[in-house]
């Protein structure tokens, strides 16, 4: 170790590696945010309103948002490395209507469908990762690109037609109703592939180098990560999850069309916001994305309980999303200010 | 070779000249045997719905020894119509049978066709009142809000309980017609005294918020006895929610759905009946109707009263409509006859 020597380049160094640190801790504080945000909404309604806390109802949240929650874990990881995946509702939507069809018209059965759906998917998000890396389209125009291309397949596809219940086998419907050891599959799946991907972005190697891209694409490539691979690795994992997502939404409402799915992505990135992860890339987690889920669910059940006109959630929703950020912005300069301060002196 | 220019203006009168007669033709023959070459234009083709009432008008033009086809845009939206309707008045068709994607859009292109002789006859949804000879209307508000009070009375024990409306959305005209008359039948109606109707819930038309939507009545009223969804997608997705939570048989479920959407669901009692017009026959009577305006058996003035094969006898009422007759309700024992 060298002696650590007080040059202004070598202090502003310790402020920055001061500043990541900081910013981590508020990662960490963010997510007990939310969880105290959830607790003191779970609290209020409660106690207005008994129906509100029961395990069938928590159950109901949970499975309400299960799917936003899958596809917000792809999500998070394509913005933790500063872009943004628009197509991830037509996404779902396509990989929805062509599982569901395939399973209508005897193609394929229920397991091959299935990984149909999933290989999809990963193709379509393989897609979108060739655009932006290859082709060096910003990923906001080149997946709001996409978002209409992949939709239009869908309706291309479908032309007109919709895919009902009667029209699928049994065994694939009751994916969505069944429970492993009295916890809904869904939910199970969901919580599955968060712990998964939260652990790999946390402690794999891979894993930090995607917060590394997204904190200073510049530093990350003059260190050697190899960005484009990367960043391409994410909206192939993006895609695939909303593939899963797309596969498991026919058996959970039973009636798919060409349109299944629309707006998805703007409800994907409100949880991944509220969630902390920052829209520029470099911080945030998983378990944060999927706890902003979580809380979105919750408001949006607890007007239901609250006998309230839902009216009211959209407005509700626009404010939480206000709010969350400007706490993060507000925090973040604050801490910012102080940094450069003691850097400077 | 070269031809001299005459020729290709010779070639260009003598087809000019043919066509002539060709139209000619037809339209001097008498009006009693006038040939029948209807042509229906959908909202959007490829559409399920649509491609049932077409299989009506095919049936009636079969009956009537006319022509049938089906033309229109691949998706309803805004003024798609237009160049269909231009098409079919240069190829001189003799009626058009039309459901509006947009009233006013299309009026003016309607109203050249019937400046040229052609009948227009609305169908599932009515072109502005001007640019029309008659409109066949599906079922009348009252009937269908009436209906839906009345199946989801008949459906829950006693007819006694709390019961939900789950909607499109909050502006839909149609649906907020329905609900408006659900809502007076509920009043006025002594029959109905036990229901109380505790919410009216949107769905936006969308399965996902339809299934939260449907979730969220189910937990808010644990005492709720019944549902009434008057739209397709929140009647499936409450079908759904009811399955998946085990309250199936236990929330009685009834409103407007299509057979193809609901067949699981009325096949394992989850939804025991539900309405919605006979399309098949819409499709049918429109053709009819066009069929003898064309014929110049009826002209489409309020009061006249004709018979239309094997639907029977109907009057044009003082708006120039044809209501098509009561709601169709779909059982476990005729879900089977209609597709679509």
């Amino acid at each position: 170790m060298v002696p650590a020597v007080e040059t202004p380049a070598a202090s502003n160094l310790a402020g920055r590696i001061g500043l990541q640190r900081t910013l981590a801790l508020i990662a960490r504080l963010r997510e007990l945010g939310i969880l105290l945000a959830l607790a003191a909404i779970v609290l209020v309604v409660a106690i207005q309103a008994p129906l509100f806390f029961t395990v069938s109802n928590f159950e109901q949240i949970l499975l309400s948002v299960a799917l936003i929650a899958i596809v917000a874990v792809g999500q998070t990881t394509v913005i933790l490395t500063r872009n943004v995946d628009l197509s991830v509702g037509s996404v779902v939507g396509l990989v929805a209507f062509v599982t569901g069809d395939l399973l209508k018209e005897h193609v394929l059965g229920v397991p091959a469908a299935i990984l149909a759906g999933c290989v999809l998917g990963l193709g379509l998000g393989a897609l979108n990762g060739l655009i932006i890396t290859v082709g060096r389209v910003p990923a906001i125009v080149a997946t709001l690109g996409t978002l209409n291309v992949y939709r239009g397949l869908a309706f291309l596809i479908a032309g007109g037609k919709q895919v009902s219940a009667i029209d699928l086998p049994d065994s694939y419907l009751r994916i969505a109703s069944s429970s492993v050891l009295g916890v809904p599959s869904l939910i199970l799946c969901a919580v599955v592939i968060a712990a998964i991907a939260a652990y790999l972005l946390r402690y794999s190697g891979t894993g930090r180098q995607l917060y590394a891209i997204g904190s200073n694409p510049a530093a990350a490539d003059v260190v050697g990560i190899p960005s484009q691979r990367l960043v391409f690795g994410a909206f192939v994992l993006c895609g695939l999850l909303a593939g899963v997502a797309g596969v498991l939404w026919g058996s959970r409402f039973g009636t798919v069309n060409a349109s299944a799915a629309s707006g998805l992505e703007l409800q994907v990135i409100a949880a991944v916001v509220v969630g902390g992860v920052n829209i520029f890339g470099g911080s945030g987690t998983v378990i944060g994305a999927v706890l902003g889920a979580v809380l979105l669910g919750t408001i949006q059940n607890a007007l239901t309980i609250l006998h309230l006109s839902q009216f009211w959630l959209q407005a509700i929703d626009g404010a939480v999303i206000l709010l969350a950020v400007g706490t993060d912005a507000a925090i973040r300069n604050y801490f910012q200010r102080i940094l450069t301060r003691t850097g400077r002196r | 070779m070269r031809l001299p220019k005459g020729a290709f203006a010779l070639a260009g009168v003598a087809v000019l000249a043919l066509s002539a007669c060709g139209g000619g033709g037809s339209s001097s023959a008498s009006p009693g045997t006038a040939t029948l070459n209807i042509a229906f234009l959908p909202k959007a083709v490829n559409n399920p719905y649509f491609d049932v009432a077409a299989t009506g008008g095919q049936e009636a033009a079969t009956a009537l020894s006319g022509q049938f086809k089906q033309v229109g845009p691949s998706d309803a939206t805004g003024a798609a119509q237009i160049p269909f309707i231009q098409t079919l008045t240069q190829q001189n068709v003799s009626a058009i049978v039309v459901s509006a994607d947009d009233p006013n859009a299309i009026a003016p292109a309607l109203k050249q066709a019937m400046s040229k002789g052609i009948k227009v006859v609305g169908y599932d949804s009515s072109p502005a009142t001007d640019a029309r000879n008659v409109f066949i209307n599906q079922a009348d508000s009252k009937g269908i809000g009436e209906v839906q009070v009345q199946m989801v009375c008949d459906e829950i024990p006693g007819c006694a309980g709390d019961i939900a409306i789950l909607s499109a959305t909050s502006t839909a005209t149609n649906q907020n017609a329905w609900i408006d008359f659900m809502k007076a039948a509920l009043a006025s109606n002594s029959k109905y005294s036990g229901l109380k109707l505790v919410k009216v819930a949107y769905g936006n038309d969308d399965p996902q918020v339809s299934t939260t939507e449907a979730q969220g009545l189910l937990q808010a009223y644990p005492n709720l006895k019944g549902i009434i969804s008057p739209t397709t997608v929140g009647i499936s997705a409450a079908a759904q929610v009811l399955e998946q939570t085990g309250k199936a048989g236990k929330v009685a479920l009834t409103g407007l759905g299509t057979p193809n959407l609901m067949r699981k669901y009325v096949k394992d009692g989850t939804c025991k009946e539900f309405a919605l017009w006979n399309v098949k026959d819409l499709g049918y009577l429109a053709y009819y109707t066009a069929a003898l305006l064309v014929q110049g058996k009826i002209k489409g003035t309020a009061g006249e009263k004709f018979t239309a094969g094997r639907l029977g006898d109907y009057t044009i009422d003082t708006s120039t409509t044809v209501l098509l007759g009561p709601p169709f309700v779909f059982k476990a024992d005729n879900i089977d006859q209609l597709n679509f």
